[in-house]
């Protein structure tokens, strides 16, 4: 049976309402494999690029490049070779006729965050999904949940998906404790307990994949498997100028070359993700959050904590993602746990699991299954 | 957490976190605490408009109503900050400034430069500005580039409840004398403001809209008419960037002069008078400095050289209106 497909525009965040076409990637006629990316995207805060999720030929370019467009507006057609010209052109009159742009109060009634209170501290965090085992996603350092923009909901088509803002970070408390890993970890025990999740997958990016560990030496009941991306824990070596930098920058200027180095292509780097960073850096605690972590987790430029053999003694299944040319933590440490399935993906820097997310989402789904 | 607050909340907030947090910051002005100075719900209006309401019971002893007396309070309130207290004074209209003008011309600009260094004000004059509130000529005026123009005065003007918060925590913890100027007619536009407290710095614009075809420069109310035409425009082919350089000294001309020099042709909106404007300053320090980058006459769409008239129909035009700038960014694009 032949297929037809709408290519849409997507909804990268819960603010994001329109966004702008800027370019093409595949012409008419072009054979698609899932994964393959059509177009390039810009929404306000990040650009990337609409993938595929089947087989097909592309047989419109609906929108036009500089176009700006509604989330869920028609951009391109996908469909197989022996479908009529005449079916597509039915396909795209019958959908720019019936099409009707959400609303603000429709944009506002999609998934909400919440909080929770654990031990008497503000957490904030956004499920997406049900059921299933669920999994939970922890950001990095100076990062939030938004980090996970690109496979909160690719990852939440089968199960409960929760991703959390870590103490010191996004809109949760800024009291980061003791600032070591276990006491973020025992932040993210908590979490579990009040929300309910009594075992989970757990995937962590940077510092997260750090507090992953600790969670797993701390109450390795909790842990279905770890996803470690890019992850702190595994050597000693960091970007040491990059944390200095990152603690003390709070000008546009001095933020713009240091959030380059996270990305492989620095143009990710938009001025509103710089002026959302600002906006986070100039809460009231986050300066002094900051930089008692990355004096705890990361002081003279060296990890406080390898937790390498936490990971391999678990006996818990663990994936390990990393960019190839990771600028924050060296590739190397990809191989530090042995029993681990290891990906690294060519060409990719520390933000992997924004930058090449169909690729992470395909692993991640195919290692919890 | 960021919610969505009304410009007026933003200010009543900012005002609420920093009385809580320092105990050196008071509040005074005509009605501030409510005329009658009770607390609770009869705490009447708390200022005018109802910005500070609610804060007298709060903060009991430090929201203090003065008497219909300008030049005495405001006065009053830069003594206060020579002597340790970081008083913000409301100035209930900007227009009232006038029986004030050595208060804060000659004597809060002057103390940090005449004293050597030594002396500090910290003080903090809330006004109200703008056109549109139906108030007439001596109620109804942008006076922001009256106060740019001495040095030693900071001058902020937030064009959304964001900034107000943020530049309004700045303005009291600075240490030398600020006019924080609101426009009436943001007072009830919402926006996301974070619950917790944080800072917007001064001299660092806002781009509000990137673009690579037209800059506009836009000052504090003019900020959402100019968002506004550039969304429109957007739709149309015609990428505006629009700058709120948020506070007008310190001015953050690095922002406009980079943003110039990549589309050679600037449209600057000011609500202002023409002359010895921000308009004017705007335009003729680009033609200065990047006079070789411009490809069109700079335009600045402002009110005319007229007091702001009482009739509702002549205010209507007064005021520069979405379609004056959509008009002007269109005569520098099509330009040859």
């Amino acid at each position: 049976m032949s297929s037809i497909l709408t290519v849409t525009m997507p909804k990268w965040g819960l603010s994001m309402q329109e966004g702008k076409v800027n370019l093409w990637l595949k012409n008419v006629g072009d054979k698609i494999v899932p994964g393959e990316e059509i177009v390039e995207v810009e929404s306000e805060k990040i650009s990337g690029a609409v993938e595929s999720a089947v087989t097909g030929v592309l047989r419109r370019q609906v929108a036009q490049p500089d176009e700006v467009l509604p989330v869920g507006a028609l951009l391109g057609v996908i469909a197989d070779a022996d479908v009529s010209e005449e079916l597509i052109d039915d396909l795209v009159t019958r959908f720019q006729a019936e099409f009707v742009p959400p609303s603000d109060d429709e944009a506002d009634a999609g998934p909400q965050t919440q909080t929770v209170q654990v031990d008497g501290k503000q957490l904030r965090y956004l499920k997406r999904g049900e059921g299933g085992e669920p999994l939970l996603l922890i950001h990095g350092f100076g990062g939030d949940f938004n980090n996970w923009l690109f496979n909160h909901e690719a990852l939440a088509a089968s199960r409960a998906v929760y991703a959390l803002d870590l103490p010191g970070h996004g809109a949760s408390t800024k009291d980061t404790g003791a600032a070591s890993l276990d006491d973020l970890a025992g932040a993210v025990i908590g979490f579990m307990d009040a929300v309910g999740i009594e075992s989970a997958h757990l995937a962590g990016h940077s510092m997260g994949g750090g507090v992953a560990l600790a969670v797993t030496r701390r109450a390795p009941e909790k842990v279905k498997s770890l996803t470690l991306i890019a992850s702190a824990g595994l050597g000693s070596e960091i970007n040491g100028a990059y944390i200095d930098g990152f603690i003390a920058g709070s000008t546009r200027n001095a933020l713009k070359p240091l959030l380059a180095q996270l990305f492989s292509d620095a143009g990710l780097v938009t001025r509103q993700l710089i002026d959302d960073m600002l906006k986070y850096k100039r809460l009231e605690g986050v300066d002094a959050a900051l930089a008692k972590l990355g004096g705890g987790l990361f002081g003279g430029g060296r990890q406080a904590e390898v937790l390498a053999g936490v990971a391999a003694a678990s006996g818990k299944p663990v994936l390990v993602i990393w960019g190839e040319n990771d600028q924050i933590i060296p590739v190397a440490h990809a191989s530090a746990v042995p029993s681990a399935k290891v990906k690294v993906l060519p060409g990719q820097g520390h933000m992997v699991q924004m930058e090449s997310a169909s690729e992470v989402n395909k692993l991640i789904a195919e290692f919890i299954g | 957490m960021a919610r969505k607050i009304t410009y007026q909340q933003a200010i009543n907030e900012a005002l609420d976190q920093e009385m809580t947090r320092d105990p050196s910051v008071i509040v005074m002005g005509e009605d501030v605490a409510g005329g009658a100075g009770a607390p609770g719900d009869d705490d009447a209006w708390g200022g005018v408009l109802g910005v500070t309401k609610g804060l007298y019971a709060k903060h009991p002893g430090r929201v203090l109503d003065t008497p219909i007396s300008e030049s005495g309070y405001i006065g009053a309130a830069v003594g206060a900050a020579c002597n340790g207290l970081r008083p913000v004074a409301e100035l209930m209209f900007i227009d009232f400034m006038g029986v004030c003008f050595d208060q804060i011309f000659n004597q809060a600009a002057k103390f940090r430069y005449m004293f050597g260094g030594k002396a500090k004000t910290p003080v903090v004059i809330r006004a109200m500005y703008g056109a549109g509130f139906r108030a007439a000529a001596q109620h109804s005026q942008c006076l922001y580039n009256i106060f740019t123009h001495i040095p030693g005065l900071k001058v902020v003007i937030p064009s959304n409840p964001y900034d107000a918060k943020g530049l309004l925590i700045q303005s009291i913890r600075d240490n030398d004398p600020v006019i924080f100027l609101e426009h009436k007619a943001l007072y009830t536009m919402e926006g996301d403001v974070p619950e917790e407290s944080y800072i917007v710095p001064f001299g660092e614009a806002a781009v509000v809209q990137e673009g690579d075809d037209v800059t506009i420069v836009a000052f504090g109310r003019m900020v959402n008419y100019a968002k506004d035409v550039g969304t429109s425009l957007r739709k149309k082919g015609v990428q505006c960037e629009i700058i709120d350089p948020r506070t007008t000294s310190p001015m953050d001309f690095d922002t406009i002069l980079e943003s110039v020099e990549r589309t050679g042709r600037l449209v600057i909106v000011d609500e202002s008078h023409p002359r010895c404007s921000m308009a004017s300053d705007v335009s003729g320090f680009i033609a200065q400095e990047a006079f070789g980058a411009l490809k069109a006459p700079i335009q600045m769409v402002t009110a005319p050289h007229v007091p702001v008239p009482f009739a509702a129909s002549l205010e209507d035009l007064y005021i520069p209106s979405p379609a004056r700038i959509e008009e002007a960014v269109m005569r520098v694009k099509e330009y040859r």
